[in-house]
């Protein structure tokens, strides 16, 4: 059975290493990732919010909003960790 | 359960040690605008000091001090404060969570931190109250 | 041909580790090595994506030359290192450590219950 798994892997990561000759060569300014909207980001960050730190413009200005879904998300996970393990006191006896 | 550690080098360094790394953890957080950082990360090495504690003295004492009924009401403070400020904004006139309109000296920069400091303690509490239920063991 | 290996080096060395997490996901009969093996992945592809984002000369995403406010300073697209999968795997890492909480309080309420955490020995007691 393990032999089935180490071939099933192997024609995987064969099949992934022919999909990346369509990939942008390492470290490409004209790659599809760098041209759409990223370019107006950069350019736009200190004028519009007078906050130097791209990275936390994006997160807490332009894409506020998906940030306050991700800290629902975590605190949803802290929720459900606690409902699974936590011991009720009703139980104990008297 | 976690017992306390035999060892009195680690008990004494990692109790000199704790303040400065929770000092680290508000530095992190109340830097997010001018150098790499923000909300996310300085709550998790804020959480890491309480860990490190816990791992050292046993976690009986840590949870005396710091009881589990105190960080649920953590966990739900940080996302009510990331509301409240969007709710302001959407009350004095503009959109939801639009900055531009608070009443302070640099609106947007502001209302940024304000938010990174809500994300930073409920990020906190879940780190601690994940470890806490992992590792009490019946 | 050499174009193809050493200027694309960084999806293989992603892909290699990716099928590393995919193989201990199958392969192993532990419970905990499997969720070992879901972690590389996840982290396999959070790495994938930010190297995704480097751009030849660029410096981190962080406006230099700041000093005061009616600073007017004027940047290119291209000195500065693309920041949305920066952004993006923020959150990617954080799911991944509320997903792996939540699964790690499974292992434990199930080795409570049959008293193993091997796979074979558990399909065994449910029959």
């Amino acid at each position: 059975m393990r032999i089935f798994y180490y071939i099933l892997t192997c024609i995987t990561g064969l099949l992934l290493i022919y999909g990346v000759s369509d990939m942008p060569k390492w470290g490409d300014p004209h790659s599809p990732a760098s041209l759409h909207v990223s370019p107006r980001y950069i350019e736009k960050t200190l004028e519009e919010t007078e906050v130097p730190n791209m990275v936390t413009a994006v997160l807490a200005d332009y894409r506020g909003f998906d940030t306050f879904g991700e800290t629902t998300v975590i605190f949803t996970a802290a929720v459900s960790c606690l409902l699974i393990l936590r011991k009720r006191k009703k139980e104990k006896d008297v | 359960m976690i017992d306390k550690h035999e060892s009195i080098i680690i008990k004494t360094i990692s109790r000199i040690l704790a303040p400065f790394v929770q000092l680290y953890a508000l530095y992190v957080i109340m830097h997010g605008h001018t150098s790499p950082g923000g909300g996310f990360q300085g709550g998790v090495i804020l959480g890491a000091s309480f860990i490190l504690l816990a791992i050292a003295f046993g976690i009986d004492e840590v949870k005396e001090r710091f009881a589990e009924r105190i960080l649920t009401t953590f966990t739900s403070m940080g996302v009510f404060i990331y509301g409240f400020i969007g709710f302001v904004c959407f009350v004095l006139g503009a959109n939801f969570l639009d900055y531009g309109i608070l009443p302070v000296v640099e609106p947007r920069g502001m209302g940024m931190l304000g938010i990174e400091i809500g994300v930073g303690i409920t990020v906190m509490a879940v780190m601690v109250s994940i470890f806490y239920d992992l590792s009490t063991y019946e | 041909m050499l174009e193809f290996l050493v200027g694309k080096f960084n999806y293989y060395i992603y892909i290699f580790l990716m099928m590393i997490g995919f193989y201990a996901m199958m392969g192993k009969r532990n419970l905990v090595k499997k969720l070992i093996g879901m972690n590389i992945f996840q982290w396999s592809i959070i790495l994938y994506f930010i190297s995704i984002g480097a751009k030849k000369g660029g410096s981190i995403p962080i406006v230099e030359g700041l000093s005061g406010h009616g600073a007017h300073i004027v940047s290119h697209a291209s000195q500065y290192v693309n920041p949305l999968p920066h952004v993006l795997m923020l959150t990617a890492i954080v799911v991944g450590v509320g997903t792996t909480g939540v699964a790690l309080a499974l292992l434990i309420t199930i080795y409570k219950k049959y008293k193993t955490l091997e796979e074979d020995e558990i399909l065994r007691k449910i029959k």
